[in-house]
């Protein structure tokens, strides 16, 4: 579990978040929505100490992060996977390299282990067989997966995810969403995505919070976003006529009427 | 007030960079591949530059020693004197702040710009440790075998170019080269290597590490590298030689 109270970052003269507390809770797709220049990736970078935040606590499982040395952060982010939205996967590695630098960077397991473990987690997002290829020769798609397969393979209890989904098609979306889904399940992880992925929300969003202008906006899951009346959340969820229509007939489904 | 806020953030990195590895392992693998990149990957250039450098040296002394009285073996001095004390470990030097300081700057700024050093850092590996310390430290290896190797080739292209055109012989040239020789000249040059070697790595990882922007920064930013490396190395040449000499 993730609890944060009242974070606060600017950039010169910019105040990009403004007193924002929430929890992300372990088992859990917590998701960040809002629009571009929310602030949500900032949010996610403070959260992990890429940035150093004004104001505010961080907390992982009771122990403050914001207050942590340099050598104790460092160990807990030793349990931090992150996809990062461009992957950034290592170009001069292949991807069995990397999916193998965490483990040979922290632990002294043997070759043959550390290469067993990284052709389980390449099945697990379905890569088998391109344990020698560069990341110069993979689809977006098959990036996002090894970046995926490169964060868990440490068996971490936190995943951050910045927009997985940003250049991807609707179905390798799904695709990616279910895998991020499913492997939070499986290893009772805390996950955190980033997104404005309407699909991502919908199907996946267990614990939202919604941030407008670097403020806390609203918080609740898929199915309390459907019968909110917070007109900002609202605007930008159900931006389109069709996903009004989804609404609509979402609500009706609800209250069991008939469509 | 620009340039206190560069050179603050310099020395920072630099005290930043030193912790103790996470996998020494690792670490050493990551040393060895830069001694290759830097040290095999600029051979061929050193190479071609020194020989050159002597055989021109040579040319270019014999056509300004004109006076009859003067001994011929002073020409075989001045190439071995000029080529140790300045164009080995400074030529070079500059021609290694292009070759090998815009390649660490535009690679380290590549990993900044597609978030490949964030990467580093969430997986709690100190990035500076892992990314800048493996360069600097080979550079210092790799660098001084260099500039060695440049004094050897051009003092030998200076004994090739005085042979083949027959300005003198070459047992004139290797007396010459053995007569007034000064140890103390190669403990010169390769303090000046060193000192460049540190200056030709560091800079460029500044540049590279602390890139913000994407593509065009990156070139910027390794052009901007290559310059500010090569003002360094010339003040820091007056200074060691004002110091030293």
């Amino acid at each position: 579990m993730i609890e944060f109270k009242n974070i606060s970052k600017h950039f010169d003269e910019k105040q990009v978040l403004q007193d924002v507390s929430h929890i992300m809770y372990s088992g859990k797709t917590n998701l960040i929505i809002g629009t571009s220049g929310s602030g949500k990736t900032v949010l996610q970078k403070c959260l992990v100490g890429l940035y150093e935040v004004d104001g505010g606590e961080i907390i992982y499982d009771g122990l403050s992060f914001t207050k942590m040395n340099d050598e104790e952060k460092k160990m807990l982010r030793q349990q931090i996977g992150m996809l990062f939205q461009g992957s950034a996967l290592f170009d001069s590695m292949t991807v069995e390299g990397n999916v193998k630098f965490p483990l040979d960077m922290f632990t002294k397991d043997k070759e043959s282990e550390k290469i067993k473990k990284v052709n389980e987690v390449l099945e697990r997002v379905n890569l088998v067989g391109t344990n020698n290829k560069l990341p110069s020769q993979l689809s977006g798609g098959m990036k996002k997966r090894v970046g995926i397969a490169r964060a868990i393979v440490l068996n971490p209890k936190f995943l951050f995810c910045d927009e997985p989904n940003s250049g991807l098609d609707p179905q390798t979306s799904m695709l990616i969403d279910k895998l991020i889904h499913d492997v939070t399940i499986e290893f009772n992880m805390t996950t955190i995505i980033n997104t404005h992925d309407m699909n991502s929300v919908m199907e996946i969003g267990n614990n939202i919070i919604y941030l407008k202008d670097g403020k806390k906006e609203w918080t609740g899951n898929s199915k309390d976003i459907i019968f909110s009346e917070n007109k900002n959340l609202n605007d930008f969820i159900f931006a389109s006529e069709f996903l009004q229509d989804a609404k609509q007939m979402r609500m009706l489904e609800a209250k069991g009427k008939k469509i | 007030m620009r340039f206190f806020s560069h050179f603050g953030k310099y020395f920072i990195m630099l005290k930043g960079m030193i912790s103790k590895p996470e996998n020494s392992k690792l670490y050493w693998k990551e040393f060895m591949h830069q001694c290759s990149e830097i040290g095999m990957g600029s051979l061929g250039i050193v190479c071609i530059i020194s020989l050159f450098m002597g055989a021109v040296s040579a040319l270019q002394t014999a056509y300004q020693i004109t006076s009859p009285i003067m001994s011929k073996l002073i020409i075989a001095q001045i190439i071995r004197d000029t080529v140790i004390l300045e164009f080995a470990p400074t030529l070079i030097c500059i021609v290694l702040a292009g070759v090998v300081g815009s390649k660490i700057a535009s690679e380290l700024g590549n990993m900044r710009v597609s978030e490949q050093i964030d990467a580093i850092e969430i997986m709690g590996i100190n990035s500076k440790t892992y990314l800048i310390m493996p360069k600097i430290a080979a550079a210092l290896v790799t660098i001084p075998m260099l500039v060695i190797l440049a004094m050897v080739l051009g003092i030998y292209g200076g004994r090739l170019t005085v042979g083949i055109s027959g300005i003198i012989s070459t047992e004139t040239y290797d007396r010459g080269l053995k007569e007034l020789f000064i140890p103390y000249n190669v403990f010169f040059a390769m303090m000046k290597a060193y000192t460049f070697a540190f200056i030709v790595s560091s800079i460029p990882a500044y540049f590279g590490y602390y890139v913000k922007g994407g593509s065009l920064e990156i070139g910027r930013n390794s052009t901007k590298s290559v310059v500010v490396t090569c003002v360094v190395i010339l003040f820091a040449d007056y200074i060691l030689a004002a110091l030293l000499l």
